[in-house]
């Protein structure tokens, strides 16, 4: 469970976060969703210990994860699949993997059959360079690499972004069903409100920085008002 | 026994051999440093001659050689180490001007302080082996028995570094944190160690050349020493590609024998001039390197 209380972020004169708090539950997916420059990505960056917050705490269980350092974090179990996927171009996907499962206590011929058999298509390209992969492959790679270190928690930011729909679907199912098998606790950064809502059990709406919506997906969902104003969804 | 031995074309091949594998350590360490840490480690020729006189100053209290090799490999270690966090640290992020002038600084103070405690004079350290050339038929053979020490050390040292690199955890790591920082500490790699550990290994390598430079009994260790290698280091890793540690390697060697090549057949002062030709040449067809792929530039 991470518990997020208070939390203000700024970059210089600019607050990126004011005043943020919510829980995202255990074996929950929390959508954090909002429109460009909301402050998304700087949440999930301060949660892994990227940016250094002004004040507020994180926790991960009764642990403050503020002023740790990233790796420090990373190895309590937080896995982070960061904008852009940063799966690393000049590696195989297969050392891209092993880097992943490095700090776990985690089997790697194990954790490695476990991912090839959740995305096939990268136990079929295990020797080529990721960089060589289609954005939905290197996707499932970011993923896969932050999955074989088994997290507790996993911080996704951006996982759709120029994804085709299909894709973007298939990937959404993936987090969903990984969620319902285990305990594992997801933070779901999405500027693609719709199909986040479709599997996030709760949802936070960021508007320039604040909280503007703090409740289950269903309500959040059903609100005009967010889906009008700050979701852009419209009808 | 056959003259093809003794021949002019492989004196020259095995002489520049010899030359080249010091020449292949230096552009190796140079390029560990600068795909690690994006420095251009500009006293990757005095940290470790410091190094070399720190180990081999036991040599007055009647140490033996190999006790030498290991306590300047430890002084390596901790100057490579104590210079990337002090030194090193500081200037990351900063533009790439910064390091290099400290660098230079670096080197101007260790040659310095080096000249101060141990003077200018050439102090000529103890061999393992003969420098005395072999003979087949009363004919000169190109290498010696310590120059064939000096090959096996090169190579098994060149081979150990790329190995550790392709083949370990560690070394996975190592090539993770170099091109890729924020995401290695993402998954949980403790990427500031890794770089101090980098400057180390680096050093390391550098003190392994220089004791091999300074064991030649017509050279000998001086505060000097290491710059006119550092100098072909730096053309071999320019030309085999800054980013591509087996690229170093190569031209390093190459470099080496052809400029025994020049020396027999043209002139030595010509040496330097066409390597920097060949630096020129190759930097103009090929920017990045011979050996580097276009996308490792780090950014």
């Amino acid at each position: 469970m991470i518990t997020i209380d208070d939390l203000t972020v700024t970059f210089g004169a600019v607050q990126a976060l004011r005043n943020v708090g919510f829980v995202a539950d255990t074996g929950k997916i929390t959508a954090v969703l909002g429109a460009n420059g909301a402050g998304k990505t700087t949440l999930l960056r301060t949660i892994s210990g990227l940016k250094e917050p002004k004040s507020g705490t994180i926790r991960m269980d009764e642990r403050n994860l503020v002023r740790m350092r990233t790796e420090e974090i990373a190895r309590l179990g937080i896995g982070h699949v960061p904008e852009g996927r940063g799966v690393i171009g000049e590696f195989t996907v297969e050392e891209n993997l092993r880097l992943g499962a490095m700090m776990a206590k985690v089997n790697l011929h194990q954790g490695l059959d476990e991912q090839y058999e959740l995305f096939p298509v990268l136990g079929d390209r295990r020797k080529q360079h990721a960089a060589k992969l289609s954005g939905g492959e290197r996707q499932m790679l970011a993923m896969a690499r932050a999955l074989i270190a088994k997290p507790s928690v996993l911080l996704l930011d951006e996982p759709s972004l120029g994804l085709a729909p299909l894709v973007t679907a298939q990937l959404m199912h993936t987090i969903h069903s990984l969620c319902e098998s285990s305990d594992l606790t997801v933070i779901l950064v999405e500027q693609n409100a719709s199909s986040a809502l479709r599997i996030a059990h709760h949802a936070v709406v960021l508007h320039v920085g604040k909280v503007v919506a703090n409740d289950t997906a269903a309500v959040v969902a059903a609100d005009a008002n967010l889906r009008q104003y700050y979701l852009g969804l419209v009808e | 026994m056959d003259p093809f031995l003794t021949s002019r074309v492989v004196t020259d091949v095995l002489s520049g051999l010899t030359n080249g594998v010091i020449y292949g350590m230096v552009a190796l360490s140079l390029v560990l440093i600068w795909r690690s840490t994006g420095v251009l480690n500009f006293a990757q020729g005095a940290m470790p001659m410091f190094a070399t006189y720190v180990g081999f100053a036991l040599l007055s209290y009647h140490f033996s050689y190999w006790w030498c090799v290991i306590a300047a490999i430890i002084a390596g270690v901790l100057i490579g180490g104590l210079t990337e966090r002090l030194l090193v640290r500081p200037l990351y992020g900063k533009p790439e001007i910064n390091p290099i002038v400290v660098m230079v600084g670096f080197l101007i103070v260790l040659e310095a302080v080096a000249a101060a405690i141990w003077s200018t004079f050439p102090r000529s350290l103890p061999s393992p082996f003969s420098s005395i050339h072999w003979q087949f038929a009363d004919k000169p053979f190109a290498l010696s028995p310590f120059s064939v020490y000096e090959i096996i050390v090169g190579l098994l040292v060149m081979t150990a570094v790329a190995g550790l690199f392709r083949f370990t955890k560690l070394g996975l790591q190592l090539r993770a944190s170099a091109v890729a920082p924020e995401v290695s500490r993402l998954l949980g790699v403790r990427v500031g160690r890794l770089l101090t550990l980098g400057w180390m290994l680096s050093t390391v390598v550098g003190v392994v050349t220089t004791v091999l430079v300074s064991s030649n009994f017509f050279s000998g260790l001086t505060p000097q020493v290491n710059d006119g290698i550092f100098a072909f280091g730096f053309i071999a890793a320019a030309i085999g590609g800054l980013e591509s540690p087996v690229g170093a390697i190569v031209a390093g060697v190459l470099l080496g024998i052809a400029n025994q090549f020049v020396t027999d057949y043209v002139n030595q002062n010509a040496v330097i001039i066409i390597a920097l030709v060949l630096l020129i040449i190759s930097l103009m067809i090929r920017p990045s390197g011979v050996f580097a792929k276009k996308s490792e530039r780090r950014v």
